[in-house]
């Protein structure tokens, strides 16, 4: 679909700018401002240039140790559910009935975890796992696995991963859902002429066409996943130790706990920057794709 | 043809792995706090309504769902309303800047909430919106209306712009155009859009705690009070978490023959 150009356009979009400008551009002034000086309360600031990014970026100073500890937590934690959830996703996604009530009721069960109240979902996992009144956790006890997600780092990591999947593969599932309701019969029955495999049907027909809502997910659940803060938060505090502090729980800890506030608004400008140069990434994947299909695009 | 081998035991055990949880949840709520911490029971044996009944009945407690859903609803409205223009003109026009404007709208929606905390508190402090709902909502439009804008350019997209043209000729005035004929016709993608905006406004928790203090307290802060000196209140803890699924559950249900094509963001 050809666009003509109309400069009046910005009219539309001006409303919108407005609303984000004003609760983005001006926080962001005020952070670039603080990551430049030092407080000691009271309101007083001192300039420091760019000596809290040196910090941040040297691993042998507390400041950047601790934030380069949290990176390569969060990089490995959401590297670990990306591949739990996608594959699952798309698993449960071919999973669903065809029709009838079964579909509805599936897929208001699925989509259930994504509306409730995040640190309720850790909330609802932090007492299912708890050895002495939880299901999961007695249960697994009492089979003779010794489970604690509060002194043990591998078991505080493997409730975290859990709870994501149990929280999130559903976005993924509906995602490819809607990618494969997309398909039309005709394509299977085409397949089914040629005799083709089960296999071959999923990698030449419903792995395509399940390409462009696919990527939406990846995006989607990397991005949360990079700044997740409340569920692990109220399921382990961070802990045991630091072994589940991610970057967004250290950097409410240096900002809103200790008040530092130039550190903190250099992690967040660093923080930042990482993810606007991936969302960059996918985003321009994800027009490329758009233009390879075009008959893909607004098909709603 | 298009199903795989097992498909009803794999789906069947991931729904249970996903209500399990959750009916933990509801069954503790039901239960006295002895008999909690004292036995492990796969179903409440003395069933009670205790726990609910304090919160129906204690101010402090019933008015965190009020605030709640105040942000949220004004979230909502805002949200939509600015972003249904910028939806048509991302979807039907060119003009300057455009791409980049889209893409600056979208990398708001992937900022993380840790980063505005501070700057918001400061923000709204000195605008004297601190400890209102207006704060909140405001705030949250930060990933909602980039979020809904999204959104709605996939549906309005797939309204065909001969449409636009024959209304035109007929006389129409574009505000006139904009009422009488887009809207009706993606009403299902403001719906869908508006699901959204509820969802993310009303599972959010950083933003909302950070900005309030006593009189417009979510009720996902005022949950953390369960936690006292004589221990931790279990049974109104659950009463309280079943409560904020409710709404969500509710919503669900109104739009369940509009989740498939609303998770593909009206792009598939």
């Amino acid at each position: 679909m050809d666009k003509t150009i109309n400069q009046k356009a910005w009219f539309l979009v001006l409303p919108v700018f407005a609303v984000v400008a004003f609760s983005a551009i001006l926080p962001l002034m005020t952070v670039v401002n603080y990551s430049m000086q030092d407080t000691f309360g009271n309101n007083q600031f001192f300039w420091n240039g760019v000596g809290w990014f040196k910090e941040l970026l040297d691993p042998s100073t507390d400041l950047g140790g601790r934030f380069l500890a949290s990176l390569g937590r969060n990089l490995l934690f959401s590297a670990i559910i990306l591949a739990i959830e996608v594959p699952l996703g798309i698993v449960v996604a071919l999973s669903m009935p065809r029709e009838g009530w079964t579909v509805a009721v599936c897929l208001v069960i699925l989509a259930l975890p994504l509306l409730i109240p995040w640190n309720v979902v850790g909330t609802i996992w932090q007492i299912f796992g708890r050895p002495d009144i939880g299901l999961l956790g007695y249960t697994l006890n009492s089979l003779g696995i010794d489970y604690n997600y509060v002194s043990n780092e591998f078991d505080a990591w493997a409730t975290v991963i859990v709870m994501d999947v149990w929280h999130w593969t559903s976005l993924v599932a509906l995602l490819c859902y809607a990618g494969l309701k997309s398909i039309p019969d005709a394509y299977y029955q085409a397949a089914q002429i040629d005799g083709a495999s089960r296999w071959a049907v999923f990698k030449a027909i419903q792995l395509p066409k399940m390409n462009r809502v696919l990527l939406i997910a990846v995006l989607l659940r990397f991005m949360d996943s990079f700044m997740i803060y409340t569920e692990p938060f109220v399921v382990t505090g961070g802990g045991p130790g630091n072994s589940t502090t991610f970057v967004s729980i250290e950097l409410v800890k240096i900002a809103l706990g200790q008040f530092d506030l130039g550190k903190a608004a250099a992690l967040s400008l660093v923080y930042n920057l990482i993810i606007l140069i991936v969302c960059w990434v996918f985003y321009t994947v994800m027009t490329n794709a758009g233009t390879e299909r075009p008959e893909k695009k607004g098909a709603a | 043809m298009n199903s795989i081998p097992g498909r009803r035991i794999i789906m069947v055990s991931f729904l249970i792995f996903l209500l399990l949880p959750i009916y933990w949840l509801v069954n503790m709520s039901f239960k006295t706090n002895t008999e909690i911490v004292t036995t492990m029971t796969l179903w409440p044996h003395q069933p009670t309504l205790e726990n609910y009944k304090r919160i129906f009945t204690d101010e402090s407690w019933y008015s965190g769902y009020i605030n709640s859903l105040t942000y949220v609803l004004i979230n909502t409205v805002i949200s939509i309303a600015v972003a249904l223009p910028a939806a048509y003109a991302f979807s039907r026009y060119r003009f300057l800047g455009d791409k980049h404007l889209f893409f600056w709208l979208l990398s708001n929606r992937m900022a993380p909430a840790a980063v505005f905390a501070l700057p918001f508190f400061n923000l709204y402090s000195a605008i004297n919106l601190f400890d209102t709902p207006w704060a909140v909502a405001l705030a949250h439009c930060i990933f909602n209306v980039p979020l809904a804008v999204w959104i709605l350019e996939g549906f309005v997209s797939g309204v065909p712009r001969e449409i636009d043209e024959t209304a035109f000729l007929d006389g129409y005035s574009f505000p006139r155009f904009f009422a009488k004929i887009l809207v009706p016709l993606i009403a299902s993608g403001i719906g869908v859009a508006a699901f959204f905006c509820f969802m993310f406004s009303w599972v959010e928790l950083l933003l909302a705690r950070t900005l309030t203090s006593v009189n417009a307290k979510p009720i996902s802060a005022i949950m953390t009070r369960t936690v006292s000196a004589a221990g931790m209140d279990w049974g109104l803890l659950a009463a309280a978490g079943v409560l904020t699924i409710i709404p969500g559950a509710l919503v669900i249900w109104f739009v369940r023959n509009y989740i498939a094509r609303g998770f593909a963001l009206g792009r598939v």
